[in-house]
């Protein structure tokens, strides 16, 4: 029996899930997925809004910017990678600085400090690289970019050491209340708890409607974005953003915390589940729409693309509270741009919420707000680097030779609480595989460290997804076969 | 068959050449496409006795590595290349295995021997 | 900080090759650096004969070739560290390297030969779209799989790329029971070398499709099949020829590109033609006393031309540590023009040649009854006729030095005449 059962391990989930062991509670954190953040959180821009966009009046708009400054003392307590480097919507016309004036007006009305309408000198001081045509811009100094997925992952850990029980491979086929009781049925367990909080993006409306009306619904839309090789970081040192206007939303290309550029996204509607894939339309749009803010950016350092979906509300803005039907069930909906700048005032706004429904949240003397030190190689000083290895010789083993990930941050990331059992999961805790080889070279190293660690077969280590094997058999299977013929449609 | 187009590959040019089969010619084939002497020879053997040297893998025990590259020592017909795979695919070799070792003799009836590609043994460095 | 007269990063052939040489020139402290758990590099995976033709006038396989340099690196006495990754090369010559054994290391060496070798390009570069499921292997890592550790990656294959690695692993992977279904290939010509289209796809009767790409992936956690259609003039998929493979592997070999993260860490200026170091004609990099050879540099077709240029490496080296080079000598460009994708070297200086110059270069596309072209400041010196001459085929030519020298040219220029065609295999 749980007091709070949250469904989804995106950020939300994660905060939520974390804020709330801060408290004498029993907590299930349960994902339909085989690791935390594998929806929404690990595919996005990146960015921490300095919370200038959203209408007024709003929960976005609350939510941004009461979120914004609370990334420092996380980042700081959970060892996340976050920079301040603040972000320009670029003008390029009259009708432009009208809508970027608009823009500053309206962070002012979200209370938003340390914002500046520049103009092309200053424009072109502060980012030598800009399209000559850019004749000024709104300079938000609050912006940063942050590690989403480390960030999500980081929260989980926490939320584990501080008692957080995480269920994952469940996805939630059923809901019941009984007697202020929810029983909730997943393909492998039952979980009762006395609450129950919707976390779960894309899928928000149908968690909701298993339960309660249904009340809003969640569309898909789905974002491509190109990376570039970290020898491209010389293009901006800024969050570069282009003026809403006609042409839609435009076209972003921002620094990544690791020394990468992203270019990207577009915005299409999409049905189909989980229709993650990049396409050629989709990647066009992006490179001739971001042409406007520069003029030669290096696509031919592309070492990877991606797409990811935005969780779009049909109520236009996040959807989070208790349900007006069911009580004792929240949901936290609608969860798309500004939604991961808003997630520490999310968390802390639902955390409200649980308060008010329990009369009073007994606090966990036993809380822990950091976790164990995480060792980062490759930003190391020659003298750390010795001690490290002195303690454990696996950090003298590198493993990922493009980003000189060693093999002893590989295991570390494997054992921790929420730890790592794919190699995308490796790959995002700890970044084997997202240098220039792309895993290349590094793969066949990491699935031996995965199947070593958790005494599995090398064959049924998965990439990602639950059917993912990596490995199909052995060679030297005997008799070769015959085949059948080629099937081209 | 009438003609067979094939490419030879005596030298980088890759001549096209075509192939009929003529019982009136000298060794029964009529060649075309071939600017040198080479082709012909060439076409001729991979009409009559087309050979590839095999090279693979073989499981092995008790080493470093779980499989060792093994070659035939010389070419061998192209229609055993099958049948030498099943048989190296049935056998372990043990540990240690220096280069040059015949594992099969007279691999698939061939006449000729499977001979180790490289050492192993089980240590690391493996080749020292 | 250990002081060394040569370090060599990379234990591949190209490393073994030149650290031998430099000790047969005469340098006594010698130390190969290599990451892998053991000394050979890539030939340890490449368990396919074609290695050895014109070194050794023996067809020998990956493994034969390199145990052949394994074992003389050996009876030479020369110090090696395996399991070692260099993670640091200063522009003063000195190495930080690390490894479980002894930890964090640095060296400082008089004369350094950078001999890392390549990467393999991604689906990421090429940005195929589609999903990003298990199933998408480059042609080397799905090698290493294979022949080293003796998995299987896949049951029906597409490969993307008809370079060698495409081509032998085409092979690799049907006589390992796999179905490949076919080789996909961008260009109008195969980059490959016609024995691997004849022994590894007509042997196998597996389709080469030339202009032809992959256009979409789809999948959600494996491979289900990929697009592929044909290309038009400007390399541009052609919509309505799109066909459909069902499949649970898509193989990559779509280029190589020279690894050099270290050499740029050292201050190194690279040939954006050839993503490797700019070298002159001793190897040697624009740091003095840094040399380069193999891979690195720029991408071989054959592991023979690689032993030849690391010996070349390994002598100038050994020449430099004994101060016999000239490094004040002015140079003079070497410089790549018509039908010429780059030379090497990109730069001499006239003081320092002797015996031969050898220039090795590529041309960017398929020629027929060409003609290369070596002209010193305009004026033809040297004339070769060639038959063929294809991208995928490195080529070289020689001329005397003592001519050159001579003459005094100004800048050395290389060009290419003849009928630009494409045989259809």
């Amino acid at each position: 029996m749980f007091d709070v059962l949250i469904i989804g391990a995106g950020i939300c989930g994660t905060y939520i899930a974390r804020e709330l062991s801060r408290f004498k509670l029993r907590v299930a954190l349960i994902d339909k997925a085989n690791d935390v953040s594998n929806g929404t959180t690990k595919a996005n821009s990146a960015i921490i809004h300095a919370g200038y966009d959203p209408e007024p009046g709003t929960l976005m708009a609350k939510l941004n910017a009461r979120g914004n400054p609370m990334f420092d003392p996380i980042c700081h307590d959970l060892d996340v990678p976050f920079q301040r480097i603040g972000s320009f919507v670029l003008a390029f016309n009259q009708d432009d600085l009208k809508i970027i004036r608009n823009l500053y007006n309206r962070g002012i009305q979200n209370s938003i400090r340390n914002m500046d309408l520049i103009d092309k000198n200053q424009l072109h001081y502060l980012e030598p690289s800009i399209h000559p045509n850019a004749v000024g811009a709104l300079y938000a100094k609050t912006a940063g970019i942050i590690g989403p997925w480390e960030l999500a992952i980081a929260l989980a850990e926490n939320a584990m050491d501080n008692g957080v029980k995480l269920f994952l491979n469940n996805t939630v086929q059923a809901i019941h209340k009984e007697d202020s009781v929810f029983t909730v049925k997943t393909q492998n367990s039952t979980f009762h708890s006395k609450i129950v909080i919707n976390c779960a993006g894309v899928h928000a409306a149908r968690i909701n409607n298993l339960i309660a009306p249904a009340a809003f619904k969640i569309n898909q839309r789905r974002g491509e974005y190109y990376v570039l090789d970290k020898t491209a970081s010389d293009l901006i040192h800024h969050v570069i953003f282009q003026p809403p206007g006609s042409y839609g939303k435009g076209v972003l290309i921002t620094p990544t915390v690791h020394g990468n550029v992203l270019v990207g996204p577009n915005s299409d509607f999409v049905t189909d589940d989980d229709a993650l894939q990049t396409t050629d339309g989709g990647l066009d749009f992006v490179r001739e729409m971001s042409k406007k803010s520069y003029q030669n950016i290096p696509f031919n350092k592309t070492i990877n693309i991606f797409a990811g979906l935005r969780a779009e509300p049909d109520t236009g803005d996040f959807i989070i509270g208790e349900s007006p039907d069911v009580k004792g069930f929240l949901n936290v909906a609608g969860i798309k741009s500004p939604g991961l700048s808003a997630s520490p005032a999310i968390a802390e706004m639902v955390v409200e919420i649980v308060d008010r429904i329990t009369s009073g949240l007994k606090p966990n003397p036993a809380f822990k707000a950091t976790r164990k030190k995480v060792y980062h190689f490759s930003e190391m000083t020659d003298m750390e680097k010795s001690n490290l290895i002195d303690r454990d010789p696996r950090y003298a083993r590198i493993v990922c030779r493009c980003e000189n990930i060693t093999e002893g941050e590989i295991v570390d990331a494997i054992h921790r609480n929420a730890g790592a059992t794919t190699v995308d999961g490796v790959k995002r805790r700890v970044r084997p595989g997202t240098g220039r080889c792309q895993g290349g070279f590094c793969m066949p190293r990491v699935i031996e460290i995965l199947a070593r660690e958790l005494k599995q077969d090398m064959s049924t280590i998965l990439k990602d997804g639950p059917n993912s094997q990596i490995i199909t058999g052995t060679t030297k299977t005997v008799d070769t076969i015959k085949h059948e013929e080629t099937v081209v449609a | 068959m009438q003609s067979k187009e094939i490419i030879c590959t005596a030298c980088p040019i890759g001549c096209r050449l075509t192939v009929y089969r003529d019982e009136s010619a000298e060794k029964g084939f009529q060649i075309e496409g071939n600017t040198c002497k080479r082709g012909i020879d060439y076409a001729i053997t991979e009409m009559t006795d087309p050979r590839r040297i095999l090279t693979s893998t073989i499981k092995i025990s008790n080493s470093s590595y779980k499989r060792l590259p093994v070659r035939t020592e010389s070419a061998i017909p192209m229609g055993k290349i099958f049948d030498c795979m099943n048989e190296i695919n049935r056998i372990t070799v043990k540990c240690p295995v220096k280069m040059g070792a015949v594992l099969i003799k007279n691999i698939a009836e061939t006449g000729i021997s499977l001979i180790s590609s490289r050492d192993m043994n089980n240590q690391i460095p493996i080749n020292q | 900080m250990q002081d060394y007269d040569l370090v060599v990063v990379g234990g591949g052939p190209a490393g073994l090759a030149a650290a031998i040489e430099a000790r047969k020139n005469g340098v006594k402290n010698i130390l190969v650096l290599e990451r892998d758990i053991e000394l050979g590099g890539i030939l340890q995976q490449c368990i396919h004969n074609g290695f050895g033709l014109h070194v050794f006038k023996e067809e020998l396989t990956g493994p034969e070739y390199a145990q052949r340099f394994i074992n003389e690196l050996s009876d030479l006495g020369i110090e090696y560290k395996i399991d070692t990754m260099v993670i640091d090369i200063s522009n003063i010559k000195t190495i930080t390297a690390v490894n479980s054994k002894d930890g964090l290391i640095t060296f400082s060496a008089n004369a350094i030969i950078l001999a890392m070798g390549c990467r393999e390009r991604t689906r990421g570069a090429i940005q195929i779209p589609g999903t990003r499921p298990a199933g998408i292997l480059t042609a080397g890592t799905a090698q290493r799989f294979i022949n080293i550790e003796g998995h299987m990656i896949g049951r029906r294959i597409v490969i993307l790329g008809s370079g060698d690695i495409g081509l032998i692993m085409a092979r690799r992977l049907t006589l390992e029971g796999a179905k490949v279904l076919a080789v996909a290939e961008l260009m109008p010509y195969s980059s490959g070398l016609t024995r691997n289209i004849v022994q590894c796809l007509h042997d196998y009767d597996i389709p080469l499709l030339l202009s032809h790409t992959v256009t979409n992936i789809k999948g959600k956690d494996r491979v289900e099949g990929v697009s592929v259609a044909q290309v038009d003039e400007n390399l541009k998929p052609i919509a309505k020829t799109e066909m459909f493979y069902e499949c649970d592997t898509l193989l990559l070999s779509v280029g190589l590109i020279p690894e050099n993260e270290l050499s740029l860490q050292a201050g190194i200026q690279l040939d954006s033609k050839t993503s490797g170091p700019i070298v002159n004609e001793i190897m040697e990099t624009n740091i003095e006393g840094i040399f380069a050879c193999g891979n690195v540099v720029h991408v071989h077709d054959l592991v023979d031309y690689v032993t030849e240029e690391a010996r070349k490496a390994g002598a100038s080296a050994a020449h430099y540590i004994l101060e016999e080079i000239n490094e004040k000598s002015p140079s003079i460009p070497v410089v790549p023009e018509t039908g010429i994708s780059y030379v090497i070297p990109q730069k001499i200086r006239l003081d320092n040649l002797n015996g031969s110059l050898d220039l090795l270069f590529r041309v960017n596309s398929v020629y027929r009854n060409a003609k290369i072209c070596v002209q010193l400041d305009g004026k033809i010196i040297k004339e070769l006729k060639r038959r063929y001459l294809a991208p995928g085929e490195m080529e070289r030519i020689q001329i005397d030095s003592e001519f050159i020298r001579k003459a005094q040219p100004k800048q050395i220029t290389l060009n290419v005449e003849g009928e630009k065609t494409h045989y259809a295999i």
